[in-house]
């Protein structure tokens, strides 16, 4: 890694490409200053979106992949995971914190993503897959304004 | 690092110590058999030795519910030993605190079935 502080890759709908998406933004974000607690929050959050991405989004099939990009500023820590599927309407996953969704052995990777990262951003459609914007800050409560849109 | 496990028995609980991680794939699926295989074997009691792991993923999470589901199912009831601090964490992010009786101490938890 020649820059740590900006990744692109285009990963394939595998499990190993979700443990590796969390490894790598693990270290980035060790070696530019984040704390353990953020490093830990950052990758959790990191492998719940690339597990979303590669079997509910690709479907593990050979044929698609994941485009991932992570980057770090002076302010936070920026994912876009990006997948090839056919879209969902996020408002449709049953809530896990309700009373009937508490024991449903699937449906935490939302929640988890919205709990680690500062800023969650959900994009889906039929034709263009799904894409998830997070952002973590340093700092807790520096956001507000963010730099980029989505794409 | 993979899950492993272990089954002993104290009283008439069956206690399996786990360590590792709890995620995504083999592991999730390791846990899954481990408990078919004590509530096939008449299990009525199951103590889930967390002090080992120190990772759980939200498919991890959905497997200990399963295993809780599946185990009251059959008149087993499941509680949890040692959670480590992360993974307390996440149960009180999704609220399965409240799913999960969870104890410090082998000895408090095993006369608590």
């Amino acid at each position: 890694m020649t820059d740590a502080r900006k990744l692109r890759l285009s990963l394939e709908s595998t499990l190993d490409s979700v443990e590796a998406a969390e490894l790598i933004v693990q270290r980035m974000a060790e070696l530019n200053g984040f704390d353990p607690d953020q490093v830990h929050q950052i990758g959790m959050g990191v492998r719940e979106t690339m597990a979303n991405a590669v079997i509910h989004g690709n479907g593990l099939s050979p044929d698609k992949s994941v485009r991932f990009d992570a980057s770090i500023d002076e302010q936070a820590f920026r994912v876009r995971v990006a997948d090839e599927g056919s879209g969902f309407d996020p408002d449709s996953v049953a809530d896990p914190l309700d009373k009937g969704g508490l024991l449903l052995p699937s449906g935490r990777g939302l929640l988890m993503m919205r709990a680690f990262f500062d800023e969650v951003e959900i994009g889906s459609s039929v034709d263009s897959g799904t894409r998830v914007r997070l952002v973590k800050y340093r700092t807790k409560g520096a956001g507000g304004t963010t730099q980029e849109e989505d794409q | 690092m993979s899950l492993s496990t272990a089954i002993r028995d104290v009283a008439d609980v069956k206690v399996v110590d786990l360590s590792g991680r709890i995620t995504l794939g083999e592991a999730s699926g390791q846990l899954r058999s481990t408990v078919k295989e004590l509530l096939d074997s008449g299990a009525t009691k199951m103590l889930l030795n967390l002090g080992d792991v120190s990772y759980i993923d939200s498919s991890g999470l959905g497997e200990l519910v399963s295993a809780y589901t599946t185990a009251r199912g059959r008149s087993c009831t499941v509680k949890l030993l040692n959670v480590q601090s992360k993974v307390q964490d996440l149960l009180q992010i999704t609220k399965l605190y409240t799913v999960f009786e969870a104890h410090t101490d082998e000895a408090t938890a095993v006369t608590s079935f």
